[in-house]
């Protein structure tokens, strides 16, 4: 087993892990960064986010504004202190990545153009055509190649995080080319290794999406805090469940059901109007428009394909022009994977799991409670998302977190001391497990991919938009009986080299645990709030609840632990959307923090 | 700036399989075989070039030695030969000329000049310059 | 291990919304799980899936099966890459020739984040976004024989990448980046074949990317010589 020593190992090279790393290289150049990430960086599934990224930049708008609006979509499980930290450093870490070189659209004038997002009161959100996501990704990586500290590590496949006596001094991974085990030591750890939707059968996210990052520090001892809490996006095409992003939307696109009416307005969304309103209808929070669909579906009044149930967004009232300059991508998509041109003919959309509000329980640092061990990007909870995160919120995560754990890492890692030699023990351990788990087992009965689908299949059944407590219980055991099974998982593939059976069932592991946090924590919360429905528990109970799930590994079943949510200005208030919000949002103490005005 | 190569990296894997190129590598696609011809008749550019070359010293040899080339050229063997000559440099010129939008991005202040036109214009120059040449010996002979 | 490359063949259901990439993913699931190839998003934006599919370098997950049909369909690792396994390529020269070209903003003096976003018009970023929509897929390396039959050739999708920052109004490093370009194996290896532009699945048209800076290279050479007391 060969061994590799650095000062700081990015796990993940995605939009966070990349800044994060930028930020350490920033922060103290002497320190050698490695980044560990299972593909190339540049096929990170931040590539896929389209929309935009929200930092307030317009005058007229405000940083409460921002910050009410977000803690108002998380439906106030959002810990307000860091979001008001998120609100108030986002416009100069998107300011930064434009400096980078990102080809952010602009205004006629040259300034940064914004558009319109779900939820916002205002128009914050910058945007890059409708492929945001990729340019932000692609200039993030690009920048990355001109600090010579950082060492890149592509394809390694991060199986084990290793920690001892309570800190984290690195991890082991396994070159997929060679099928090489080695130990990467460092003095800091940060997991930028992204979310898990792939534990759902019908998900935006990509193959790669599979939880890792999250079953690896849940093995190692940390939380895994607010798992309950699972974001169907609203507008999923029908079968490949490609995601039609929210800006289709913003710039004016109507969701209608199979009568051609616009249905939102039935649930308490506002009024339809010809012109979008913010806050309002079509540009409500994506809990409350997915769980829409469910009431339509229930009404009969959605129309079912040969792929499921689905309802239709039209924007053929923005006209080829508007379509070809703002969302050109969403008209690429519909046109190779729908065959219909949505210039023309109304595109057929439903809700699809796209992304975990969830995640490794950090500070406002991004460090978890394990010293050494850190976490930025939808991998971990800070919490600012909440119970429902905001549209365009995610990607100036990626960057505010992912620069505030780069900081807090440079900073351990100069403190720190060198990682003992006695924790390559365990990296030997890891090797051998390998082997003799996966590689050189023979005989397995139990085929991945059926035992894949049936965890996919309860989650939808379980885990769904709307819930119930017995359904979750028997979710919990179905889970925990296919584990049992997976012990008996059948991996034909002996060879070392390139070998995508192992890396498959290696990421199956993770996949189930995961899957067994979001299950246990959903059963624990007896209310509905944001994301989470249940049935059985219809109204929100800010007496019990107005606090974060922490799922701790254990030998048998998770343990379930509460965090209470930190409360700062803005005192726990009703969720209103498309009608007038009585006073209740300002804020809780005096004068409001500095106002930010435009550029 | 060497440091953020992969780790390990080797341009020869000892592993790794690598394909063989064929030496007919390009008839297996029809853009490449066009990519060939184009290429190889440039040959045939030269050799028109040459023959002009020598036309121009032939005629320095005095009025002997140049009716002697005429009479080699309208050879019936060389007329079918040169015809085919023609043939190539069309070939050759008809490509490369097409290739020309691609290649030039022409701009007057802000506005970019349209690909059609960029097309046309170099058709139109070398009809241009074809009908002066023609002019000219028209004059002399 | 093998020595030399053999193909298999499989038998696979057909369904009419099936990209070749969900063959691929049928194979893997249900007949065998030692196949070996790379994919991730599959909506064509990571680049991950690049293989050659009868000959012809696509993207494995915007490939109906029913458009290459008839059967059988042939699929083989991207050209003009070392093949590791099945059908995963080493992409890392690409990787290596990426940083190469220096694809960063290249500034005397970064204006302060206090000052706000440097301005760029609609028409500025025009001028280079089409070259910024590269994903890095390389079926433009599978494409070029030129890069087949000498992979020291930096390519088309680097060179379109150089040209992306060169055209960038933020960016001052054009100089910097034509000395790199300017070598044997960068822009002058080209000789316009032209197959990168047809197979780029963004229309990204490296091969006019390339041909403008020769043009460019030109131009420059022609001034140092002519006015070397001009200021590129």
């Amino acid at each position: 087993m060969h061994t590799v020593n650095h000062d700081v190992l990015l796990i993940g090279g995605g939009g966070a892990g990349l800044r994060a790393a930028i930020a350490v290289a920033e922060a103290n150049s002497e320190l050698s960064v490695a980044v560990a990430s299972k593909v190339y960086p540049m096929r990170s599934h931040t590539v896929s986010a389209e929309g935009g990224a929200a930092a307030v930049i317009r005058p007229g708008d405000s940083l409460d504004e921002h910050a009410y609006d977000t803690i108002s979509g998380g439906d106030w499980l959002c810990d307000q202190d860091a979001v008001e930290l998120f609100v108030r450093e986002a416009p100069e870490e998107m300011l930064r990545l434009e400096h980078w070189g990102c080809p952010w659209s602009r205004k006629p004038d040259g300034t940064i153009a914004t558009r319109p997002f779900g939820g916002m009161k205002t128009e914050r959100t910058w945007f890059a055509a409708d492929k945001t996501g990729f340019h932000m990704l692609h200039t993030l990586f690009q920048t990355t190649l001109k600090y010579p500290p950082i060492s890149r590590y592509d394809e390694w496949f991060v199986t084990r995080l290793l920690v001892e006596d309570g800190r984290c001094h690195g991890a082991v991974a396994v070159e997929l080319a060679t099928g090489e085990v080695h130990a990467i030591l460092a003095r800091a750890v940060i997991m930028c290794a992204g979310g898990g939707g792939k534990i759902y059968p019908f998900t935006t996210n990509a193959n790669i999406k599979t939880g890792d990052g999250m079953a690896l520090a849940y093995r190692a001892g940390a939380p895994l805090k607010d798992m309950e809490f699972v974001q169907y996006h609203p507008t999923g095409l029908p079968f490949t469940g490609i995601l039609i992003t929210e800006a289709a939307r913003a710039e004016g696109g109507w969701l209608v059901n199979k009568d051609g009416y616009r249905y939102l307005q039935d649930y308490d969304l506002g009024t339809p109007e010809p012109r979008p309103v913010l806050r309002s209808m079509e540009l409500g929070p994506r809990d409350r428009l997915s769980q829409a669909f469910v009431g339509e579906l229930k009404k009969g009044r959605t129309v079912e394909t040969r792929h499921g149930h689905v309802v239709y967004l039209d924007v053929r009232r923005l006209g080829q022009r508007v379509i070809d300059e703002k969302i050109p991508f969403v008209r690429e998509l519909c046109l190779k994977y729908e065959k219909i041109d949505p210039v023309k003919e109304l595109i057929p959309v439903r809700p699809v799991v796209h992304y975990m509000m969830g995640g490794i329980h950090t500070d406002l640092k991004g460090a978890t409670p394990i010293p050494g061990l850190f976490a930025a990007g939808e991998v971990a909870c800070v919490s600012i998302n909440g119970a429902n995160r905001l549209g365009s919120n995610s990607l100036t995560e990626l960057l505010v977190f992912g620069a505030r754990a780069g900081e807090a890492a440079a900073h351990h890692a100069a403190e720190a001391p060198a990682p003992p030699r006695s924790v390559l023990a365990q990296g030997l351990q890891e090797e051998a497990r390998l082997q003799k788990q996966f590689l050189g087992k023979r005989g397995g009965r139990e085929r991945m991919a059926d035992l894949r689908k049936e965890m996919q299949d309860t989650m939808e059944a379980s885990a769904g938009l709307y819930r119930d407590g017995a359904t979750l219980k028997a979710g919990t055991e179905k889970v925990r009986e296919l584990k049992e099974r997976f012990r008996d998982v059948a991996v034909e593939d002996p060879s070392l080299t390139f070998n995508t059976e192992l890396q498959t069932v290696l990421e199956l592991e993770n996949l189930l645990d995961v899957a067994e946090s979001v299950l246990h924590s959903a059963l624990a919360r007896r209310e509905s709030r944001g994301a989470h429905q249940r049935t059985d528990f219809p109204e929100r109970d800010d007496q019990d609840y107005l606090a974060h799930s922490l799922a701790y590994a254990t030998a048998e079943v998770p343990r379930i632990d509460y965090l209470p949510v930190t409360i700062t200005r803005w005192p726990a208030g009703e969720r209103v959307y498309g009608r007038a919000v009585s006073d209740t949002h300002k804020p809780v103490g005096g004068a409001a923090a500095p106002e930010k005005g435009g550029e | 700036m060497a440091k953020t190569l992969n780790a390990g990296y080797t341009r020869y894997h000892p592993k790794w399989h690598r394909v063989r190129v064929p030496l007919f590598w390009w008839v297996r696609s029809a853009s490449y075989i066009k990519f060939i011809g184009r290429e190889l008749t440039s040959l045939f550019v030269a050799y028109a070039a040459g023959l002009l070359l020598v036309q121009a010293w032939v005629l320095g040899q005095g009025a002997a030695a140049h009716a002697s080339f005429l009479n080699w050229l309208s050879h019936p063997a060389v007329v079918a030969w040169h015809v085919v000559l023609l043939a190539t440099l069309l070939f050759h010129t008809v490509t490369w000329l097409n290739l020309t939008p691609q290649a030039l991005v022409l701009r007057i202040g802000r506005w970019r000049v349209p690909k059609g036109v960029v097309w046309a214009g170099h058709y139109a120059a070398w009809l241009v310059l074809s009908l002066v040449i023609v002019w000219l010996f028209a004059g002399v002979t | 291990m093998e020595e030399e490359p053999a193909f298999d063949v499989f038998e696979v259901p057909y369904e009419d919304n099936w990209m070749v990439l969900d063959a691929l993913n049928h194979i893997k699931d249900q007949v065998d799980g030692t196949l070996s190839y790379r994919w991730a998003c599959r909506m064509g934006v990571c680049g991950s899936c690049g293989m050659m599919v009868n000959g012809k370098p696509v993207l494995t997950c915007a490939t109906y099966v029913e458009d290459v049909l008839p059967g059988p369909i042939r699929v083989e690792p991207l050209r003009g890459f070392p093949i590791v396994r099945d059908l995963v390529t080493d992409i890392r020269d690409f990787m290596v020739k990426l940083q190469r070209v220096k694809p960063w903003i290249i500034r005397e003096e970064d204006k302060p984040l206090a000052e706000g976003e440097y301005l760029q018009t609609p028409e500025e970023l025009q001028d280079y976004k089409q070259y910024s929509m590269c994903i890095n897929c390389m079926l433009c390396y599978a494409a070029c024989p030129i890069y087949e039959l000498d992979p020291d050739f930096i390519g088309p999708a680097a060179i379109a990448l150089a040209q992306r920052y060169n055209l960038d109004s933020r960016d001052e490093g054009r100089e910097e980046r034509m000395d790199v370009l300017s070598q044997h194996d960068g822009l002058w290896a080209c000789t316009f074949v032209g197959d990168c532009s047809v197979v780029c699945p963004k229309n990204v048209d490296p091969a006019g990317a390339i041909q403008r800076y020769k043009l460019d290279a030109t131009v420059d050479w022609f001034q140092s010589v002519l006015m070397p007391w001009r200021k590129r």
